[in-house]
């Protein structure tokens, strides 16, 4: 009579039906209405923007993996999400090979140099970002308005192909230059810095309308638009308990409580909390960059410190410092700080807190 | 009035695996047939382990004594069944690595019969409690809900703590588990007769029944029960893994938490399985010691499913026959529930005092082979840890062996209840890490002991030279003296001669030098330098000596 053969491991011997190649799909299916929204705001040229960003980040990705004798993880999709956040932080007609740049630098130097996932101290979208902000910062701040699909005036998609791959040198380099306006927060800086009121810099023919912000109808990354649906993707997040409150809420308040406060002291100089809400790239860092896993603190306490200083990090550069946007630069920063958060926000266990009573 | 709340908390994390219980729920307890042979460890408790006190050839009764308890965490073991003990032999046990043990091999006779000796305690409720103590300490009974920690123990709170409350656990959280439900349901009477007698061994005024929602036959089945009783509560509880743990279900039905490093009773709280109540009420009534409980043989890679009495000391394999065999599909046997049992290596291991159940999973009920993936921080297991630890972190150390990083995360407060590794979506074991930590630490602990050890023989050897140096030293200089002191009394006997005195000087000259050496120096100028030497040597080994008496009173301390 033989015996059966079993497997034999440590308990416990059944699991969840969680794994991280789901977390990084319900991270990028709640990104999908906010970036389908750029893609018919701005056109063609977003799509070709997304599409470039992430295929780079995959192919990076995949021959790293290759070269590092790694089994193939591009399954676990987070590559692909990283090229999705990355574009989302650019503008919306950046040269393809900005993008290539980009996603390579975000896998390479921003993950797979530190040893992969969960190895990173940078949120990779976020220092690729940086690193093209500060080498290319005439095509990381050029801003077209929007040009929706479909609409009168839209791109077509051989012109957009032509925008993205030639640039401004073959074809058609009036449609960019002719066209590009500050973002409000760009405009905001300077014309504040140049002693208008903030009134004065949005209103007249600058137009700024908070209905159009809430549905991104803006000048802007690609991700910076719609604060509906990344609030909307944010909350789908939250009930799928991919992420907890903690960062996205604190880094909220972070932010927009020293802007309440010192719009009430001085609302010729600073604008409303409503304003740094709906413009630029907070509700995008808050929800989806500063609580990307591997970059932010796991206990409750450390995240809403990091979620504080990342939000008024953001404040402080946005209205202090020599950028007219801080979110990548906050938590980027922020980033460094989190063993550190970590080990001193230690949670209380259970039976310690009354050992001493 | 009491300590029990009546709104209930809830503890800290947890979680909700499938509790798949529907497979035996429905299956009345009932009694394995006699097995061919008997294979009885020797340990079957937390503690030291029995000693035989039986040779093979041996005809035992049921309830015979064949293990000895040795010290008082300890408990005896009995024969399961009359028959003929054949051998004591190492056999496989219920253990991930495939360990054997020492086990009393019994061929059953088949007659099944109790030895006529056993008396009861005929009104428990009036007598002594140190008698109902020592009951269940001769009975071997251990907490049966799977830690199996010796009961009297439990029972025999240290002086000047004062039990409040006793927590009757009925929660059985492990999927899967239904014995414990189908106790409830068909045995609330004598569950509840063994609380009575708990109450009054512990002098105890409260008792609270913590059961989870999802056993309502059990619940109303206990309920109709403990109506009869004002002192008895019935507490139904939310379902939540690990509930069944004792220090959770003392936060969620008193609102404390159990210090760390402590036991329940430093909150008041004595905690005791259903089964080990009734357990309690054989062996006080009746003088039976614990020889069976009951085991949920399930999982959907076993024929039929059943909830049964098993003889301790039956093989797996007569408890899956029973059920009509495996099946094809399955993949691991577990011993105990899904999320903290053992998955046994064959069929021949024996049911244990800790045997809770018999799983057999199939691969669509068991994850395995899964590939470990990096940690991504996403701080799951810190949600769901019921100790609110930092499993991530503690994973990453005990990966690295950082052993003092471990013990400052808390390590040994780990309970294992494997929630962290449950929802982990990078499929780390975390659990094994955790127990491959604390044998580490351990291991390193008692290398450290070892180690100081060795120091202590080698300085109290060197503190032996020093003082065996001293005393030759000290002998030498008395020699030396006596001679010298002879060689004077010759002198003087030859002064004497020539000079006619008195024989009395000689005498005085004499008694102080054989008395006390060093004094004796201070006659002749040669033997200074020596006595200085002799003392020194003493002094260094009363210096030695002290040095080791202050260690010996640190390690006291320590």
């Amino acid at each position: 009579m033989s015996q059966p053969k079993f497997l034999t491991s440590s308990s416990p011997h059944i699991h969840g039906d969680n794994s991280i190649a789901k977390i990084m799909e319900t991270v990028i299916l709640a990104l999908l209405p906010a970036s389908a929204l750029s893609v018919i705001l701005f056109g063609w040229p977003a799509l070709l923007v997304i599409l470039i960003t992430v295929i780079s980040c995959m192919a990076t990705e995949s021959i790293i993996l290759r070269i590092r004798k790694r089994e193939s993880l591009l399954s676990d999709r987070s590559a692909a999400l990283t090229g999705l956040l990355l574009a989302l932080t650019l503008p919306p007609q950046v040269p393809w090979w900005v993008c290539v740049v980009g996603g390579v630098f975000a896998m390479l130097i921003g993950k797979q140099l530190y040893g992969g996932l969960g190895s990173n101290i940078f949120n990779p979208a976020l220092i690729a970002r940086v690193f093209l902000l500060i080498s290319f910062p005439v095509e990381l701040t050029s801003w077209p308005p929007p040009v929706p699909l479909f609409f009168e005036n839209a791109l077509t998609l051989m012109q957009s192909v032509q925008i993205i791959f030639h640039g401004g040198h073959l074809g058609v380099p009036a449609l960019v230059d002719a066209v590009t306006s500050a973002t409000p927060l760009g405009q905001y800086r300077m014309q504040v810095s140049l002693g208008q009121t903030v009134q004065e810099a949005l209103g007249g023919s600058y137009g700024f309308d908070y209905f159009n912000a809430l549905g991104g109808y803006m000048s802007g990354s690609l991700g910076e638009t719609s604060a509906l649906l990344l609030t909307a993707g944010g909350i789908y997040l939250l009930f799928k308990k991919v992420i907890t409150w903690h960062i996205p809420v604190s880094m909220l308040i972070g932010c927009l409580l020293p802007a309440t406060i010192l719009n009430q002291m001085n609302p010729g100089t600073y604008p409303d909390a409503l304003f740094h809400l709906v413009t630029g790239g907070l509700l995008l860092g808050a929800f989806f960059m500063a609580t990307d896993m591997v970059t932010s603190p796991v206990t409750p306490k450390g995240q809403i410190i990091f979620g504080l200083s990342c939000g008024f990090l953001t404040y402080a550069i946005r209205t202090w410092g020599g950028y007219p946007e801080g979110v990548s630069f906050a938590i980027v920063i922020m980033n460094i700080a989190v063993p550190l958060i970590d080990q001193y926000t230690k949670p209380a266990i259970y039976g310690r807190r009354l050992k001493k009573a | 009035m009491g300590i029990a709340l009546t709104t209930l908390r809830s503890f800290h994390g947890g979680v909700h695996p499938a509790d798949n219980k529907s497979l035996s729920a429905h299956r009345p307890i009932e009694r394995l047939p006699l097995p061919k042979m008997l294979y009885v460890p020797l340990h079957q408790h937390l503690g030291t382990p029995c000693e035989p006190c039986v040779k093979p050839g041996d005809k035992v009764l049921k309830g015979d004594l064949i293990g000895e308890a040795q010290g008082f965490v300890s408990v005896p073991v009995h024969a399961p069944t009359s028959g003929t003990v054949l051998e004591i032999k190492q056999h496989t046990v219920g253990h991930p690595s495939g360990f054997t043990m020492l086990c009393v091999v019994i061929e059953p006779d088949g007659r099944d019969m109790w030895r006529s000796d056993l008396v009861g305690i005929k009104t428990p409720l009036q007598v002594d409690p140190s008698e109902i103590k020592k009951k269940i300490q001769e009975a071997g009974i251990v907490g049966l809900g799977g830690a199996t920690f010796p009961s009297h123990i439990k029972m025999s709170p240290p002086k000047g703590k004062v039990v409040s409350l006793l927590l009757i656990n009925g929660v059985e959280c492990e999927p899967y588990l239904t014995c414990d439900a189908r106790l409830m349901q068909e045995r609330a009477r004598e569950i509840v007769l063994g609380i009575t007698i708990m109450m009054h061994a512990l002098q105890t005024k409260e008792c609270v029944i913590g059961i989870e929602a999802n056993k309502p036959m059990a619940i109303s089945a206990m309920r109709k029960v403990v109506d009869e009783f004002q002192q008895i509560k019935v507490a139904v509880l939310p379902v939540m893994y690990p509930q069944g743990a004792e220090k959770q279900l003392i936060e969620v039905v008193t609102g404390r938490q159990v210090p760390s490093g402590g036991l329940p009773i430093d909150v008041g709280v004595i905690v005791h399985n259903v089964a080990t109540a009734v357990a309690i009420r054989e062996a006080v009534e009746f003088g039976r010691p614990l020889i069976s409980r009951l085991v949920t043989v399930t999982g959907k890679g076993v024929k039929s499913t059943a909830n049964l009495e098993v003889l301790l000391g039956t093989p797996v394999q007569d408890l899956i026959n029973f059920c009509g065999g495996l099946t094809y599909k399955t993949k691991k046997v577990i011993m105990g529930g899904p999320m903290m049992g053992t998955a046994l290596h064959n069929l021949e291991a024996p049911v244990v005092k800790g045997t809770s159940g018999i799983l057999a999973l199939t691969s669509d009920e068991t994850t395995f082979q899964q590939k470990e993936q990096n940690c991504i921080r996403c701080g799951s297991c810190l949600k769901v840890c019921p100790i609110r630890l930092m499993p991530c972190e503690m994973a990453w150390h005990s990966k690295h062996e950082n052993l003092d990083a471990l013990k400052e995360y808390n390590l040994f407060d780990c309970i294992e209840c494997g929630s962290c590794a449950f929802v982990c979506p990078a499929h780390i074991p975390l659990v094994h890490y955790f127990r491959f930590g604390k044998i580490s630490i351990l291991a390193q602990k008692q290398a450290d002991q070892a180690k100081q050890k060795v120091k202590e023989r080698s300085q109290r050897k060197e503190a032996r030279i020093a003082k065996e140096e001293a005393e030759k030293e000290r002998k030498k200089a008395e020699m030396k003296a006596q001679s010298d002191a002879r060689k004077a009394q010759a002198a003087m006997t030859a002064a004497q001669q020539t000079a006619e005195s008195k024989p009395s000087e000689t005498a005085k000259a004499e008694t102080p030098v054989s008395q006390e050496a060093p004094t004796s120096g201070g006659t002749i100028s040669e033997d200074d330098d020596k006595s200085v030497r002799a003392a020194r040597a003493a002094k260094a080994a009363a210096a030695a000596r002290a040095a080791k008496e202050a260690r010996d009173a640190k390690t006291d301390a320590n």
